[in-house]
C-alpha cells in the first residue's frame, strides 16, 4: 500500500479508538488533527473504510436514518494500529536529489564555481526560512506550528548542509592548489589544520 | 528622499541607519586585513536586520561601526541623519548612550546592582536624575515583560532572564537602534526564541534593530537577512509583509 494510504488507514483507526464515528465525522478530525494542509477528499475515507471493514479492522454498525454509517475500532483494528504507533520510520538519504546534484556537477566540471549554485540556493532557503517562521508564530494550531517547525529545522538543515559543502569545496580546491604548487610556503602562513592536510607532500 | 543626511532630509523616508560603501581595515603585523569591504545598506524606523555569515566574515565588525565603537576606513555611516565621523568624541559617546542600545553576548551587567539598576546605569552615566533613571527603568522592564525581576541581582537571574535584563537597558530611555550582536549565543534553544521575539517585537514597535548571529534559525526571524561573506554582502533575503498560509508552504 503507498505510504499515504497507510498514513490514513492507520490515523482512522486512531480516531476510531475513544468512540463509534461516521465518514464526514472522521474527515473533520482527520483535518483538526493533522493540521489544515493536508485536506482529505471523503471519497478516499470512504474507500479506506470499506478497506478496513473487509480487513475486520473496523466494524459497520449500520446506517442512520440519513443513510450514514456509524464505524467501531475492532480488536484487530487496535493492533494493527498499535504496530504502526510502535514501530520506528527508517529514513534514507537520496543521492539523487538535484541541489546535490548542482553542487557536485558544477564542482567536478568546473563550468561553473560551485559557490555559485550554493549561495543562490542558500539565499532562498534563507527566505523560506524566514516565511515559516513568521507563519509559525501566527498559526493557529499545534499541528500547522508542528508542520511548520518541521519545515524550520529541515530548511535550517539545507542552509548547514550548504555552508559545510562551501567549506569543503574550497578547501579541497586550496589542497589541489598546493599539491599543484611545489613551494612549500603557500601554506605555511595557514596554520589551520584542513590546510595542512593538503600539503602532505 | 534624495535628501542629504546633513540637512535635514525627510525625517519620514530618511533611513535611521545608513551605511555607504563602508569598508574596514585591521592591520594584523604587516599584513592588512579587510574585515568590511563596500558594505552598503540602509535601515529604515521599525525594521529588523540579521547579519549573518561565518565567524570573520566582518558581522561583529559592521555592529561596531555603526555603534561607532570603531572609525570606517573609508565610507560612510550615518545614525538618524547624522554622519558619524563628523561627531567628535563626545558627540559620540552621546549617540551611544541617548540613541543607539547594546547587547552583547557577554551581558556585562554589574553583579552588584539590581535589574532596575542595571537598567537606569545608562540614563544615569548621561545625567538623568536617579528618580527620573529608575521611572524609565521600570518602564523599559515592563516594555520587556520582566518588571517583576526589577529587584533582583543579576546572581538570582537565569541566563535568559539576564539577557532580558540586557535588552530593557538596551532600549531604556529615547533609544531607536538596538544593536545586538550574538545575544542567543549563550541561551537554549526556547530562551533563544524568547529573545529574537522580544526583539522582532521592538521592530515592530518602531526601533530599529540590527542582530548579528552566525544561527540561520535565529537569523530568520528578522525582516531582512543580510550574509556576509568576506567583508562584503553576498547576498541578501526580505520576507513578505503578510505570512503565507500554512498551506501555501507545506505540502
Amino acid at each position: 500500500m503507498h505510504i499515504l494510504g497507510i498514513v490514513i488507514k492507520n490515523a482512522l483507526l486512531a480516531l476510531l479508538g475513544n468512540e463509534q464515528k461516521y465518514g464526514y465525522q472522521l474527515k473533520n478530525d482527520f483535518e483538526a488533527a493533522t493540521g489544515t494542509a493536508w485536506v482529505l477528499n471523503i471519497g478516499q475515507v470512504y474507500t479506506t473504510l470499506q478497506r478496513l471493514e473487509r480487513d475486520g479492522a473496523i466494524v459497520a454498525l449500520g446506517q442512520d436514518d440519513d443513510g450514514r454509517s456509524l464505524y467501531e475500532l475492532s480488536a484487530t483494528g487496535r493492533e494493527i494500529l498499535s504496530e504502526w504507533l510502535s514501530s520506528a520510520v527508517i529514513r534514507s538519504v537520496s543521492t539523487r536529489d538535484e541541489v546535490t546534484m548542482k553542487v557536485l556537477v558544477a564542482s567536478a566540471t568546473g563550468v561553473i564555481d560551485p559557490a555559485t549554485p550554493i549561495s543562490i540556493q542558500r539565499q532562498t532557503a534563507m527566505r523560506v526560512l524566514q516565511e515559516a517562521t513568521l507563519a509559525r508564530n501566527v498559526a493557529e494550531s499545534l499541528a500547522d506550528q508542528l508542520h511548520l517547525e518541521r519545515l524550520i529545522v529541515l530548511t535550517n538543515a539545507e542552509i548547514r548542509w550548504l555552508d559545510i559543502a562551501e567549506d569543503r569545496l574550497a578547501e579541497a580546491a586550496k589542497a589541489r592548489l598546493s599539491d599543484n604548487s611545489s613551494t612549500q610556503e603557500v601554506v605555511d602562513n595557514n596554520n589551520t589544520s584542513i590546510t595542512n592536510l593538503g600539503s602532505n607532500s | 528622499m534624495s535628501g542629504n543626511p546633513t540637512d535635514g532630509g525627510d525625517p519620514i523616508h530618511e533611513p535611521v541607519v545608513r551605511i555607504d560603501s563602508a569598508v574596514k581595515e585591521h592591520r594584523d603585523g604587516r599584513s592588512i586585513i579587510r574585515a568590511l569591504n563596500a558594505v552598503s545598506l540602509d535601515v529604515p524606523a521599525g525594521e529588523m536586520v540579521a547579519v549573518t555569515g561565518k565567524s570573520g566574515s566582518g558581522k561583529s565588525t559592521l555592529l561596531n561601526v555603526v555603534g561607532g565603537l570603531e572609525p570606517l576606513t573609508a565610507g560612510s555611516i550615518s545614525v538618524l541623519g547624522e554622519p558619524l565621523v563628523a561627531l567628535n568624541r563626545t558627540e559620540l559617546s552621546r549617540l551611544r548612550r541617548r540613541t543607539i542600545g547594546f547587547v552583547f553576548q557577554n551581558l556585562n551587567l554589574v553583579p552588584s546592582l539590581t535589574a532596575e539598576e542595571n537598567v537606569a546605569l545608562p540614563l544615569e552615566f548621561d545625567g538623568a536624575k536617579p528618580v527620573e533613571a529608575s521611572r524609565a527603568a521600570k518602564v523599559a522592564l515592563d516594555k520587556i515583560r520582566i518588571g517583576e525581576l526589577a529587584t533582583r541581582f543579576p546572581s538570582e537571574l537565569s541566563g535568559g532572564e539576564k539577557q532580558r535584563v540586557a535588552i530593557a537597558r538596551a532600549i531604556v530611555g529615547e533609544r531607536k537602534v538596538i544593536l545586538a550582536d550574538e545575544p542567543t549565543a549563550a541561551l537554549d534553544d526556547l530562551t533563544s526564541r524568547i529573545v529574537m521575539n522580544l526583539l522582532a517585537e521592538l521592530s515592530d514597535d518602531g526601533l530599529t534593530v540590527l542582530v548579528a548571529t552566525h544561527d540561520s534559525e535565529f537569523a530568520a526571524y528578522a525582516d531582512r537577512v543580510v550574509r556576509l561573506k568576506d567583508g562584503s554582502i553576498e547576498h541578501v533575503s526580505s520576507r513578505p509583509v503578510t505570512p503565507s498560509s500554512p498551506a501555501e508552504l507545506l505540502t
